[in-house]
């Protein structure tokens, strides 16, 4: 037994099997991404940052159901609505996502009935003021804009599944 | 009384009720939608098939009577069953015929989540559709500022057909074509012309007609619910006052049998937007003949400095229609305190007054009560804008049997047809003496009934007519054993209360009318816009709006609404109830009573209590009644009348003129509010081209 000891310990054997561990690691594809330069890949469903979405016509899509308010179990959504001055439809004359409050859990985005409200893919959102999270319907409209092309492809992929 | 058997269980129901009744009293729901309690029985949407023992197919249960159905072959009673398969497949037939062309709207629609279909959709409905050809289309019809339509929607229930020609009146609403081209429509595209008309969107059962004013603006679930009384009118409807946050989004009828059944004016649901706009949220003083913004302690010490150097016999106080129990009797111990009498809440100058008897100023008989009248005179009122409730129960009354019903005042549709009499007093004398005919209906009457409106009392002959009136009841039998048939209209919702409280000028006292006309130096107005107060006295407003009586103050101090505060009304029959906050008063307005409480305290007459429940236990301590919440405490007919009877007095001859005439601009919220000023163009238009 002792005998044993000795020898492993005098041909370093452990030393060895770590260095050849080290060593087979070190050729092997890396695993970590170089964040801001690189991104990692996020699924169709992924429920990033807020949008709310026009219709390829320009048309806002919401229209004011207060759905995603009553479901949100945050209660991060503040929804004002009226007639719309020019032809009487239901739309929001506010619609406000507190982004402090939210969760993320994406049951707006579910309750929506007419895709006006989702979780974009953006998850980079990051600002240096609390204020600047409170989301206002400019804001989100904007957000729409910017990501519509993103967010059309995920929806188009989920949609078999809905 | 008749034995039936509802799924099993035998109850024992009057045989009139028809299968639904019964099996509501069994404790069976069955769900429906043209059916109505108070409207006609139309057995058109046949939701509330059930199944009856013997029958070859389902029946409908609300126009199937419990008389018609036969007994078992044994002498059993007749068994219906409402929850059987057969029950649940024949109303999942029903719900997928009704959905065919009832839009997908529910998420735009204002109905969502307190929709009856949608209810019962998902109990009864399937989720698939089966129908794949075109959905009906229907042209939205015009039914005026306070109704819109989708007639998409519409399932053909005519409810809102049977409300406006049965509860209301008139004959506005019609349904053209048949079967699936049926059309409910005014025809000639022009507005409703009822004072009740947005019932019509609370008893459709679906999103065809829904409230104008407040469209989308609220979803049902976000809103918080307070009980409330409405303030009006002197009916006091009970109502329910729906809030979000600090804002009161709508107004919706509650059930009081005893009051209003279920409905209420219009003027009461949608004043909503009046209780935001004008609005005095902070004091004001008049500096130089302008008024300017003031803090709480200089507005006190304004009214201090005035009171003060006045000697009491030169002020006075008017309580205007709108003020709550707990402010006036908090303003009479303040004036007690400083020893003015001049205090009166009576501003449109009628001669009632506590003098008399608490039975000389209440509508005595009840307002359910009129639903047991077999004679009705109207003298000097116009029933159907003065107190619409009321005059839906005469209607209700003459549908069931007409009685006579005769009017001696202005000419009006009162949506029943009456026997007109005359115009003024000098009719009413007739009558008094015997020669008119109407006079031995009256006599003949077991239970007749006399409305005494303010057109007849609001005038300086006002006690003679009042007199007359109540000598023309004693003479008829109208007080006797068990029926108080002498009744007064009123048109404000405080007066009452005030009358009831002895508001009224005391020993040496003059009259709100007189106490405008400069009968005192330092005038404290509670409220009171009604009135033109002449140039010259010092006048204190506390109030809620902006209106006629902001504008003469040289103080403002700014209060809470009817829905901003706790108070206890008594409406024209003499209930006592109760509303509630379901908001808070806007900026640095406060509750009435504590503005006095705190006033009281600068003046250094302070008032013996610090919250509203004192004062409250202080009322009630001097005036028992006022604890009897949702009671009427009867008042002694015959002594009341004999001493009105007593007082005699010269008739004039000047025709008796209804107190309203506008019905949707009657009091400073009503002015204040958009939609009511709305209403009363098109009212106003309505009645110029009839008299083309």
């Amino acid at each position: 037994m002792k005998l044993d000891q000795f020898a492993q310990s005098l041909l370093l054997k452990e030393f060895v099997a770590g260095f050849i561990l080290t060593v087979k690691y070190f050729f092997k594809p890396k695993k970590t991404i170089n964040y801001p330069f690189e991104m990692s890949h996020r699924g169709p469903r992924f429920r990033g940052e807020h949008a709310l979405r026009r219709y390829p016509n320009g048309e806002e899509r919401c229209i004011a159901c207060k759905l995603c308010e009553a479901i949100c179990p945050a209660q991060a959504i503040t929804i004002e609505a009226g007639p719309r001055r020019n032809d009487g439809t239901r739309r929001t004359t506010r619609y406000d996502i507190d982004m402090v409050k939210c969760i993320y859990c994406g049951m707006c985005q579910e309750a929506c009935p007419v895709d006006a409200i989702v979780e974009g893919p953006n998850m980079e959102f990051s600002v240096e003021t609390r204020e600047e999270l409170y989301y206002d319907k400019a804001k989100l409209l904007e957000n729409g804009e910017r990501w519509e092309r993103e967010i059309a492809k995920n929806i188009a992929k989920t949609a078999p599944y809905r | 009384m008749t034995k039936i058997i509802v799924d099993g269980v035998e109850v024992d129901v009057p045989a009139e009720y028809t299968l639904l009744q019964a099996a509501e009293a069994a404790g069976a729901e069955i769900p429906r939608f043209c059916y109505h309690e108070r409207l006609s029985i139309a057995g058109n949407c046949r939701m509330c098939l059930v199944e009856v023992k013997g029958a070859p197919k389902p029946v409908a249960s609300c126009a199937w009577g419990v008389r018609d159905c036969r007994p078992g072959p044994n002498g059993e009673p007749p068994e219906i069953s409402t929850k059987s398969p057969t029950v649940k497949k024949a109303r999942e037939g029903v719900m997928e015929f009704l959905l065919i062309n009832h839009p997908l709207d529910c998420p735009i629609c204002d109905q969502g989540g307190q929709c009856d279909l949608q209810d019962q959709a998902m109990a009864y409905g399937v989720d698939t559709s089966r129908f794949h050809e075109n959905k009906r289309a229907v042209t939205d019809k015009y039914l005026g500022p306070l109704v819109r339509t989708s007639m998409n929607r519409c399932i053909h229930c005519t409810r809102c057909i049977r409300f406006s020609a049965e509860v209301a009146g008139v004959s506005d609403l019609g349904a053209l074509w048949r079967g699936e081209d049926m059309e409910i429509t005014s025809y000639l595209e022009k507005a409703l012309g009822s004072e009740l008309q947005a019932n019509v969107a609370d008893l459709c059962p679906v999103g065809a007609l829904t409230h104008k004013p407040e469209s989308y603006h609220y979803r049902p679930w976000e809103l918080t619910k307070t009980d409330s009384v409405d303030v009006m009118d002197a009916v006091g409807s009970s109502i329910r006052v729906d809030s979000r946050g600090r804002e009161v989004m709508r107004i919706l009828p509650r059930v009081n049998e005893a009051v209003n059944e279920e409905w209420i004016t219009d003027k009461t649901r949608h004043i909503v937007d009046g209780l935001r706009l004008q609005r005095l949220d902070r004091p004001f003083v008049r500096d130089n003949g302008r008024l300017r913004p003031a803090s709480w302690q200089e507005a006190f010490a304004t009214i201090a400095n005035r009171v003060k150097s006045t000697s009491p016999q030169r002020i006075g106080a008017i309580v205007g229609d709108l003020a709550a129990v707990e402010e006036m009797f908090a303003l009479k111990l303040l004036m007690q305190s400083l020893g003015v009498t001049n205090i009166d809440a009576r501003q449109d100058g009628t001669v009632l007054s506590s003098a008399y008897g608490r039975g000389s100023y209440l509508f005595n008989t009840t307002i359910s009560g009129i639903e047991d009248a077999d004679a009705i005179l109207i003298v000097g009122s116009n029933p159907r804008l003065e107190a619409s409730l009321v005059n839906v129960r005469i209607r209700k009354r003459w549908r069931v049997a007409p009685p006579p019903i005769a009017l001696i005042g202005e000419h009006a549709d009162l949506t029943y047809p009456y026997e007109y009499l005359g115009a003024g007093p000098e009719t009413l004398a007739d009558l008094v003496s015997g020669r008119h005919s109407f006079m031995e209906k009256l006599r003949g009457a077991e239970r007749p009934l006399i409305i005494v409106g303010q057109g007849a009392l609001t005038r300086p002959d006002g006690l003679a007519v009042l007199s007359a009136a109540a000598g023309l009841a004693r003479d008829v039998g109208a007080v006797n054993e068990g029926w108080n048939g002498f009744s007064i209209l009123h048109t404000a919702a405080s007066r009452v209360g005030a009358l009831d409280l002895g508001l009224v000028p005391g020993e040496g006292g003059v009259t709100a009318q007189e106490m405008a006309q400069g009968g005192v130096d330092v005038l404290f107005n509670l409220g009171a816009d009604e009135i033109e107060i002449a140039p010259g006295a010092f006048v204190v407003y506390q109030g809620t709006h902006g209106d006629r009586g902001a504008h003469r103050a040289d103080v403002i101090l700014p209060a809470a609404t009817y829905t901003e505060k706790s108070g206890t009304y008594v409406n024209t029959e003499g209930r006592v109830q109760l509303a509630n906050r379901a908001a808070f008063a806007p900026g640095e307005a406060r509750e009435d009573w504590a503005i006095l409480r705190a006033l009281s305290d600068v003046l250094g007459h302070r008032l013996p209590f610090d919250s509203l429940n004192a004062l409250r236990a202080k009322l009630y301590a001097s005036h028992p009644h006022f604890a009897g919440i949702e009671m009427v405490q009867p008042a002694d007919g015959a002594a009341a009348i004999q001493a009105l009877a007593g007082i005699g007095g010269n008739l004039g001859r000047e025709a008796f003129v209804s107190p309203v005439q506008d019905f949707y601009l009657t009091n400073p919220i009503a002015r204040a509010s958009g939609v009511m000023a709305e209403c009363s163009a098109l009212a106003r238009e309505l009645k110029l081209e009839a008299a083309e």
